[in-house]
């Protein structure tokens, strides 16, 4: 379970230009379920899931990962929470490299190199030996049938098969969670429904999928388990299907 | 430890493929990069492994020259001062030598005309260096004319060439007899050119040309310790003036190194970006790109260094020969012995591969230091 406590960001603080991207946001996100960031532009999703994914910490608030194995040494046994937004930089790298997977709007994958190798990329500091990597890498290419273009280059592949490698690389390490941000904006019907698809097949293996997305082919589908509405860096409403 | 290593190699591992997809970058700057470390890693064998072979011919010199001079010029030694000097204690020789130099006006070349006490040489025979040989296109048995005082021509025969073994001394001396060197010159008799004095112990040495000074004040000793280090200062001048211009190549070089290192592509950015956001630490990006810089310098340092050996002890150097070998138009041709000096290679290396692993290092640290969240919103 995540869950945020009053958890404000505000950009260039004390400048003319400051600007609050959240507003003193308290969620509980269940684990083991599709949740779903609705809203508009600028209405705070992707800083909150940011926040959530230990990629910045909030201006004030806290936010606990609750039952997720994180990836901690000094983590005592049986303690069940583990508060983030107050850890130095390197357990939050820790965090982030064993709890989440991430799948960006614009995949962010490196060109230049091989579909195999940027599904790699994550595993590398890990200090796990790349025949295992390797082998793990493949399986999950296979998984979403981009087997055949392991070996090819990135930018030679199609904006599904570009996602499908962006998933590919979110799930090499295990994580327990999964961030996707706006992960249709790049995708006909077609591809963001087999897009779901996958998320409901990271579910059933026990993930928690976090999307943020104002695609109504999103928040609209019957597979979603909550629904989150923002405005404005404020939660407007919190609604769960199951 | 054994994850160590893993991630150490897997981090290599994609260093190297990103020199792989940046090619035509990386391997111009590796060409230049080369460049700039074998010049001066050329010009630090070839010095070094001449004043070597200029330090072994020398310690046949005598210990002690004697000339005379007037009105501060050379001039000829009267034989009778070979006698008393003789007679000093502590010397053990005198040499009374013959030598000059003949300016060949066929091909502009200056010869350096020595005698020889050997008797097994004959009138009218000469030894000449191979660079003597060379110009006149000559070899064993040739016979070849020097325009004599006496107006005739003196026809010598080539006897023998000097190996190229040491033909940095050699390569434009020509030895005939006394006599020969006579008709020659035209040589006053009862003169020679300078006394090659030889002192049982060199200890001495400085008091016995105290002693030739006080009994000849026109006399001029030099000693073998002085004639070596003027050779040493010959070849630092030299390379000194070599290693002017190679600064000048080494400085634009830093200048384009920091400018192409410092300066990280939006393309970089992003990919730094992208990597902290996939759970790279701020430590395994800079790692990643310090074996990227490694890579290149490391690479270019061997290879520049190995291609400098080649170049200097099995092509004998063409790139400087002209400006470090020669003191006539008669360059000497000889392999020289490979020295390496250990000191002056770590002096090239931290001079060259330093500072460009460091210039890549602090770009890269400042973009990895940011939130990874701005890959988020890219």
């Amino acid at each position: 379970m995540i869950e945020l406590v009053g958890v404000t960001k505000t950009f260039n603080s004390g400048r003319p230009h400051q600007f609050t991207a959240l507003n003193s946001v308290t969620l509980v996100v269940r684990p083991e379920e599709i949740t779903v960031f609705k809203g508009p532009s600028g209405s705070g999703k992707t800083s909150l899931l940011t926040m959530i994914g230990c990629m910045a910490r909030p201006t004030s608030g806290r936010i606990f990962l609750k039952g997720v194995a994180a990836a901690l040494p000094f983590q005592e046994e049986g303690v069940e929470a583990v508060e983030i937004t107050s850890l130095p930089e390197r357990f939050l790298t820790a965090i982030r490299r064993s709890t989440f997977g991430f799948i960006f709007q614009q995949f962010n994958l490196i060109n230049g190199i091989s579909v195999l190798e940027n599904v790699m990329l994550p595993a590398y500091t890990t200090g796990e030996g790349v025949a295992h990597v390797k082998a793990r890498a493949l399986s999950l290419l296979e998984q979403f049938s981009i087997g055949r273009h392991a070996a090819q280059r990135v930018e030679l592949l199609s904006g599904g098969e570009l996602q499908r490698v962006a998933i590919a690389r979110a799930l090499i390490n295990n994580p327990a969670i999964i961030i996707a941000d706006e992960p249709t904006a790049h995708l006909d019907s077609k591809l963001s429904e087999e897009f779901m698809a996958i998320v409901a097949q990271l579910k059933s293996e026990g993930r928690s999928v976090l999307i943020a997305s104002h695609d109504p082919l999103v928040f609209d589908s019957p597979l979603i388990d909550s629904l989150v509405e923002m405005r404005d860096g404020e939660v407007v409403s919190s609604r769960s299907f199951r | 430890m054994k994850r160590s290593i893993e991630r150490h190699l897997n981090i290599l591992d994609f260093a190297l493929s990103s020199l792989k997809r940046r090619r035509a970058k990386n391997f111009s700057l590796l060409a230049i990069y080369l460049l700039v470390i074998f010049l001066p890693a050329s010009l630090l064998f070839f010095v070094s492994a001449l004043k070597r072979e200029a330090a072994i011919i020398l310690s046949d010199a005598p210990d002690l020259v004697v000339q005379r001079l007037i009105a501060g010029r050379q001039d000829l030694v009267p034989k009778i001062y070979a006698e008393v000097i003789a007679g000093i204690s502590g010397v053990s020789e005198v040499r009374p030598r013959l030598w000059g130099y003949y300016f060949d006006s066929w091909n502009g070349a200056n010869y350096t005309i020595m005698t020889s006490d050997d008797r097994s040489l004959k009138q009218g025979k000469a030894s000449v260096g191979s660079g003597v040989a060379r110009s006149r296109k000559m070899k064993v048995g040739s016979m070849f004319p020097l325009r004599a005082e006496a107006k005739a021509p003196l026809i010598l025969e080539v006897e023998s060439i000097f190996s190229s073994r040491s033909d940095l001394m050699a390569s434009d001396m020509i030895v005939i007899t006394p006599e020969d060197f006579q008709q020659l010159f035209n040589f006053p008799a009862g003169q020679v050119t300078d006394l090659a004095v030889t002192a049982g112990n060199a200890r001495e040495l400085p008091t016995i040309a105290a002693k030739i000074v006080s009994l000849y004040p026109d006399s001029r000793p030099i000693l073998k310790s002085e004639m070596q280090r003027t050779y040493q200062a010959i070849f630092d001048w030299r390379s000194g003036m070599v290693m002017l211009i190679l600064a000048a190549t080494m400085l634009s070089f830093i200048i384009f190194a920091w400018d192409k290192a410092t300066g990280l592509s939006a393309e970089e950015r992003r990919e730094i970006g992208i990597l902290k956001s996939i759970g790279w630490e701020t430590s395994d990006v800079l790692l990643l790109k310090f074996w990227e810089g490694a890579v290149i310098s490391l690479t270019a340092f061997l290879v520049g260094v190995i291609l400098a050996y080649f170049h200097v002890f099995f092509f004998s150097a063409p790139l400087f020969a002209q400006a470090l070998k020669g003191w006539s138009v008669l360059y000497p041709r000889f392999q020289l012995v490979p020295v390496l000096d250990a000191y002056q290679l770590v002096v090239l290396f931290l001079f060259t591969v330093v500072p460009y692993t460091t210039a890549i290092i602090v770009p890269c640290w400042r973009a990895a230091t940011t939130d990874p969240d701005t890959a988020m919103r890219s």
